[in-house]
């Protein structure tokens, strides 16, 4: 579909990339134009909700009609129940709850000063840790994942939720510290001069003054950490096996693999993941935004 | 980078203490000399290292030594059979052997590295020059005044919510050669099923598309972020002097995007090239291996196939780091010459 129906809109789209962009409307846009532009809206936004609303319709047919091409067949909440009563969806659910959380906390804890004092001092080393924050963070699961599997087993740490939290913290830990120093940039200077005239020391500056006003950016920062480490994949499949300690990313594979095709349980679990996270996704992308970009443009 | 968040503090202490007290000391043999220096500097930045420890100790211990020992088990034999393991309540140690760059040296005149690395620049490059223009395009729209516009907005944004990985498993859903919607729709027309994931061009093909679906809405926020921080008096400026509307958007639209679109084409180059997700648990780089990237090889090797090959892989994975950042020192480089401060 994806490719049919994206050749129409390439036309429009040349369209749209000639007029202003920033040009105030001045009733000057023919009619024609108005319809292009909504019809390509309309279809790029049709290509965007669709895989996402087939897979809530499907979780709400039974079973046998999962692949059927009706929009709505026998609504009922069959997957459901038994998604929660015979699949240990609700243990996976736990286990990724516990790892992400985990994750979050820590690399929030132990990254908000580093945040702080890239974002404020100048100081030996600062050149190096930058670039060491942002090297790590174009780190490939690839690079690490054979050394790290191998302490872990070497250490017992398997299979364990600590192991994943621990292996979760290399990426989470650069990540939060390049973000907050986003947020915190973001915070005027003065207010570090005023807690310094005040006689604060520079970590009381901090402690008392900046992490309160810097809340909105660390509750991003935490959402955005929690998404990656809930959405990871290949760590998730490498370190935990047997159906009691997987995560989501690794249970959901199981419908799919394992017991053959499994559509009709599948789509009830990914309604169950996505469906929580998308509504504080799109409460918090505004604020999300501004601190991937700050983060980024501003290095 | 970093000259405008100096803080009076550091100002205060005057630039020339900014210099690493190991390096201080090493460089001058006039050690007394430099115990002062070393000293005065501590007691300046004492606790700015102090608040970035946490950091660097977390980075050292969990991100540089698991780096040293996979560049390390890069240049051994190591795998399943020989690495130190517990069998029952026995210890085995480790038998593997230093083999030095023999295992670069056969990853870069071997096929498979070559072929891999092929695939990947392609898949790399068409999905991030697509999702670029496709996000261009819509960001462009959606930054006029349009009826609607925050309804739109969040519809396309939708895709960057949804987990990766359910998202992909959606896909898969649609997908699905025999029960698939896009084939059962096709088949409703009267044509026959594609194997999309099946067949190596067309799995290429539907890979592609997924992951284009999915970074377009980053992209989009990004560039309309960008957009938003163009004055418009530029445009109105433009207008008087009769640019038309694609002279406006060579001349100020692009020039004002540069920032923005630098940085997320770096971002999501370096994420494409790396993206796990869509095509393990899409293609598992079926068919055969025409949609196995680097990454998704590198997994393979040491967690798919038996016996686990743990020293293949890391060669391919600092393989894969290196050339990340090759393409980011040039990426920056190039940014450099033509005058952007990144």
């Amino acid at each position: 579909m994806s490719t049919d129906t994206a050749t129409p809109t390439p036309g429009s789209k040349v369209a749209a990339v000639l007029a202003p962009a920033n040009a105030p409307l001045r009733g000057r846009r023919s009619p024609l134009a108005s319809v292009g532009l909504h019809a390509t809206l309309v279809v790029a936004s049709v290509i965007a909700v669709f895989p996402v609303l087939w897979v809530l319709l499907t979780s709400l047919k039974p079973p046998a009609y999962a692949t059927s091409t009706d929009f709505f067949k026998d609504t009922t909440l069959t997957n459901y129940t038994n998604l929660l009563n015979d699949t240990p969806f609700l243990t996976w659910f736990a286990n990724s709850l516990l790892v992400a959380g985990l994750t979050t906390v820590l690399g929030v804890f132990i990254a908000a000063t580093t945040g702080y004092a890239v974002s404020r001092f100048r100081f030996p080393g600062k050149r190096g840790l930058m670039w060491t924050l942002l090297i790590t963070q174009m780190f490939p699961v690839a690079v690490l994942i054979v050394p790290i599997y191998n302490i872990m087993s070497s250490m017992g740490l398997l299979n364990q939720p600590v192991g994943l939290v621990i292996t979760y913290l290399t990426i989470a830990v650069p990540f939060c510290a390049w973000m907050m120093k986003g947020f915190f940039d973001t915070i005027p200077r003065e207010i570090d001069e005023s807690g310094q005239v005040d006689g604060l020391t520079p970590f009381g500056t901090f402690w008392r003054l900046i992490l309160p006003l810097a809340k909105p950016g660390i509750a991003v920062t935490a959402f955005y950490s929690f998404v990656t480490a809930w959405g990871e994949v290949a760590y998730a499949s490498a370190f935990m096996v047997g159906d009691e300690n997987l995560t989501l990313a690794g249970g959901l594979q199981k419908f799919v693999n394992q017991y053959g095709a499994q559509w009709g349980p599948m789509a009830a679990a990914s309604v169950l993941i996505a469906i929580p996270a998308a509504l504080v996704f799109l409460f918090a992308q505004r604020h999300l935004v501004t601190g991937v970009s700050a983060g980024a443009v501003k290095g | 980078m970093a000259v405008h968040t100096s803080q009076s503090v550091a100002e205060a202490a005057g630039d020339d203490v900014a210099r690493g007290p190991g390096r201080g000391a090493g460089r001058n043999p006039d050690k007394g000399r430099g115990m002062v220096t070393f000293r005065r500097s501590l007691s300046t930045h004492w606790y700015a290292w102090t608040m970035v420890a946490p950091v660097v100790i977390v980075i050292g211990v969990i991100i540089g030594y698991p780096l040293f020992r996979g560049i390390y088990l890069s240049m051994t034999d190591a795998n399943e059979r020989n690495v130190e393991r517990s069998i029952g309540v026995n210890q085995m140690p480790a038998t593997y052997e230093f083999v030095g760059l023999d295992n670069y040296a056969d990853a870069l005149t071997g096929d498979q590295f070559l072929g891999t690395l092929g695939w990947t620049l392609v898949w790399t490059v068409s999905c991030v020059s697509v999702t670029f223009l496709l996000g261009l395009g819509l960001a462009n729209i959606l930054n006029r005044r349009i009826a609607g516009r925050s309804f739109y907005r969040m519809m396309l944004i939708l895709p960057w919510a949804i987990p990766g990985f359910v998202s992909v498993f959606a896909w898969r859903f649609l997908y699905n050669e025999d029960r698939g919607f896009l084939n059962r729709i096709l088949a409703g027309g009267g044509i026959d099923a594609v194997p999309w994931l099946n067949d190596p061009t067309m799995a290429k093909i539907s890979v592609i598309a997924v992951n284009v679906w999915l970074g377009v809405p980053f992209m989009m926020v990004a560039l309309l972020g960008g957009l938003q921080s163009i004055d418009s008096a530029q445009y109105e400026a433009a207008e008087m002097d009769g640019a038309n509307a694609w002279q406006r958007f060579r001349h100020i639209t692009l020039p004002g995007l540069r920032p923005v679109s630098a940085t997320v084409i770096l971002l999501s180059t370096i994420w494409t090239f790396n993206m796990f997700p869509v095509i393990f648990l899409l293609t598992r780089g079926g068919p055969g291996e025409a949609t196995q990237i680097l990454v998704t090889q590198a997994f393979k090797f040491s967690f798919e196939i038996s016996p686990r090959d743990f020293a293949q892989s890391s060669t391919w994975g600092v393989l894969i780091l290196i050339l990340l950042m090759l393409f980011a020192a040039v990426y920056r480089r190039v940014l450099r010459k033509q005058g952007d401060v990144w």
